[in-house]
């Protein structure tokens, strides 16, 4: 075991990878020789080649669809794409492309392409360097979508999406990459080190996809989230006194709809979080399942604790920003009566 | 396949990564090469200018050939004078941010003449769509330094209430579009605004400006194409400053010269030497009179040299040692300007101190005058009440409801 964080972790898993199947690959803007900019895939063109992890010109519309040629012609690629606000040129050939190829090809072709892409904000990135768009991914049939919350789940997931033969889009909450961030902007900066998920083995593992998990038990109430709003659903809990029971959902195309189900028929409560916009957002999905599913378990109406339906603001971060105070206040309003 | 000795895949590197320089050798194309083709020229008749290198000032400090502009010295004053308070204002406001005054910043250093050269050339009225390195329009064009800099800080004066990281400048006064992080995207936007003009009978042009790198985007070739479909009166202007962040120029060019692309879609196309304003002048001048009179689109690519990292956030002698700014052939922009009025007599090392001296003098003034409106640790900042403003016209119930959820 070492001690690790998001960062670390995710090029743990790259190496890991590329010991293990000389047919993974690795390119991005500036994610060859510079090892990408936050580093994620630092030393691997120096360990195993320049033909095996390389920087690309600027146009993920061509990124997206080399890794499809790659991909369809027997490499496993892994694309980076700098960051999730700028996976829009490339959207045509994700969705229209690569989500639909073995369908379209009546199964004959596919394309085991991985996106890695970090998502959301926290830090100061303005509008065009803090955006969720999980939502826009999860909405087209043939992707599968991950959102990490941690270093150990980082790099097994990761291997996990490297190994699985449909597309995945696999999202890194940056604001989490160096530490939990449990959405209080004015404490001084956590470490990984200091959690229980910092700790990452050095050697293969993976968790399989479509698993959530239970990141702390409770009774009163189920929050679903994902990536960093997991630690500040988390925090919430945790420092308003209430027993409530927060999964991180890990996956969400395909969705652990076992583990959400069982939850909430226990709770009879449900809160979802994300930092995405509200409107069409992935917790519109999680609600209607829920609904679905758990109707009659139901004690009051599903919360949703979202960004708002602006575009991400830079200096009203925190106005935006799904606050621990905004979550209790959902979980005690599905307390209510 | 997996060894690094069997794989035939190709991938470039810069060149001094294998011992090389990154620097290739236009720059021995002397001033003064080219005549200057009539304004309504094919765009295949400026294939020579789009393989070459438009220069004007030689070694020497002379202006000379068709190009040369023959500028007074008052004008090659102001030029030289906004080039020194760019550079005073970037130096300033990367100290700032390095002080944590500011939350990001990037500087345009060996970049200067690109945005001035262009910005004297065109009219105010003319519609700009820059990328993030030609605050030089803004100087040119007579904004607010401190408006400027309240922007970069996001205080409560910030005219774009604070939405945006800093640099990322709005100021529709002076015809200057809304910079977008996405790259590439303005160059078919720089189309369709100089088609409007065209099709209310006006004269003004479009004016946009990318990276090398942002080449490689499709915004590229699509805005080169419609202007040449629709004969757009527009100069588009790819700024090939050698390097995208860590990226190196020959990952985007796949052939001679970025002018170059703009031959097959019979753009007229001019590579300019863009450490001398004088040559990048000359070359928006004739674009932007060709453009006004209805004889189509120009390409121009600045072949210039991003003198420091590509923002706050990187650190350039990790991916590019020794090829440090000193060692670029082509020189400083503000040096070259310079020695010519030396040259001309108009001109002096005291009288250039003082002029730097005045300009740092100016900016933190000016940088004093915007934290009165707020500073970024401690505000004002842009009201709260701004959090729902301009996503539409006008509000429609769901935002209405969530700013209701805000107390707001």
């Amino acid at each position: 075991m070492s001690q690790m964080n998001i960062i670390q972790a995710v090029n743990s898993a790259m190496h890991v990878m590329f010991e293990r199947d000389d047919t993974v690959v690795s390119f991005g803007e500036d994610a060859g020789y510079y090892g990408g900019v936050f580093r994620c895939t630092a030393g691997l063109q120096e360990k195993f080649g320049k033909h095996r992890s390389f920087d690309t010109p600027l146009a993920e519309g061509g990124i997206i669809g080399i890794a499809i040629g790659m991909g369809m012609n027997g490499l496993r690629p892994v694309a980076e794409i700098q960051f999730a606000d700028y996976i829009f040129p490339g959207f045509d050939q994700i969705t229209n492309e690569l989500a639909k190829l073995r369908y379209r090809s009546g199964g004959e072709y596919s394309a085991p392409v991985t996106i890695r892409t970090p998502c959301g904000g926290g830090i100061k990135g303005g509008h065009y360097h803090s955006q969720s768009p999980e939502a826009y991914f999860t909405h087209t049939p043939g992707l599968k979508v991950v959102v990490c919350s941690n270093p150990y789940d980082a790099k097994g997931l990761l291997i996990s999406s490297i190994e699985c033969n449909d597309p995945v889009i696999f999202f890194e909450p940056k604001r989490l990459y160096n530490g939990p961030f449990d959405g209080d902007h004015t404490a001084a900066m956590v470490k990984w080190d200091t959690h229980p998920k910092g700790e990452v083995p050095e050697d293969y593992y993976n968790i399989p996809l479509g698993q959530a998990e239970i990141v702390r038990g409770g009774k009163e109430v189920t929050v679903l989230c994902y990536g960093t709003m997991v630690h500040v659903a988390t925090a919430a809990a945790n420092n308003h006194g209430i027993d409530a029971e927060i999964i991180d959902l890990r996956t969400l195309v395909p969705l652990d709809i076992d583990t959400i189900e069982a939850s909430v028929k226990k709770t009879g409560r449900c809160v979802i979080v994300h930092e995405a916009p509200r409107t069409s957002g992935f917790g519109a999905e999680l609600m209607s399942q829920v609904q679905e599913r758990c109707f009659w378990n139901l004690e009051g109406p599903i919360q949703r604790v979202t960004g708002w339906d602006t575009p991400y603001p830079h200096s009203l971060e925190w106005d935006y920003f799904p606050s621990q105070e905004r979550i209790a206040e959902a979980m005690r309003a599905t307390m209510e009566e | 396949m997996g060894e690094k000795e069997d794989s035939k895949l190709y991938v470039p590197v810069p060149p001094h990564r294998d011992g090389g320089t990154s620097f290739p050798s236009p720059h021995e194309i002397p001033a003064g090469q080219y005549s200057m083709p009539s304004i309504d020229c094919s765009g295949s008749e400026t294939r020579d200018l789009a393989y070459g290198l438009l220069r004007v000032l030689n070694d020497e400090g002379e202006a000379v050939g068709d190009w040369n502009p023959n500028l007074d010295p008052d004008t090659l004053r102001t030029a030289l004078e906004h080039m020194v308070r760019i550079r005073a204002y970037d130096d300033r406001m990367m100290i700032m941010q390095r002080q944590g005054r500011l939350s990001f910043y990037m500087k345009c250093l060996g970049e200067e003449a690109v945005s001035v050269g262009a910005a004297m050339a065109m009219e105010n009225r003319d519609i700009v769509i820059p990328s993030y390195r030609q605050q030089g329009l803004l100087f040119v064009r007579g904004r607010s330094m401190v408006d400027m800099i309240c922007h970069c800080i996001t205080n409560s004066k910030d005219n774009v209430k604070g939405r945006q990281m800093p640099v990322h400048y709005s100021w529709k006064e002076g015809n200057f579009v809304s910079i977008s992080s996405p790259v590439g995207t303005q160059f078919p936007q720089a189309v369709g605004a100089a088609m409007a003009f065209a099709y209310r009978g006006e004269d003004s042009i479009a004016c946009s400006w990318l990276g090398e790198g942002t080449s490689a985007q499709g915004d590229f070739h699509y805005g080169l194409n419609f202007a040449s479909v629709y004969n757009a009166p527009c100069v588009l202007v790819v700024v090939n400053n050698q390097w995208a962040i860590s990226t190196h120029r020959n990952l985007a060019h796949g052939g001679p010269s970025f002018a170059a692309r703009g031959i097959p879609y019979d753009v007229a196309s001019i590579r300019v030497d863009g450490q001398d304003i004088l040559a990048v002048y000359a070359a928006h001048k004739w674009a932007t009179e060709r453009a006004r009179a209805g004889h189509g689109p120009t390409l121009l690519e600045m072949y210039t040299y991003r003198g420091d990292s590509h923002s706050s956030s990187d650190d350039p002698t990790i991916y590019r040692p020794g090829d440090g700014y000193e060692n670029w052939p082509l020189g400083d922009p503000l040096d070259r300007l310079k020695s010519h009025l030396v040259k001309l007599g108009e001109w002096d090392d005291e009288k250039h101190e003082a002029l730097e001296k005045k300009c740092k003098d100016e900016v933190i003034s000016a940088y004093k005058e915007a934290e009165t409106h707020g500073t970024l640790s401690e505000g004002p900042y842009p009201p709260v009440t701004t959090l729902f403003e301009d996503v539409y016209e006008e509000e429609p119930w769901h935002l209405l409801e969530q700013r209701g959820q805000v107390g707001i």
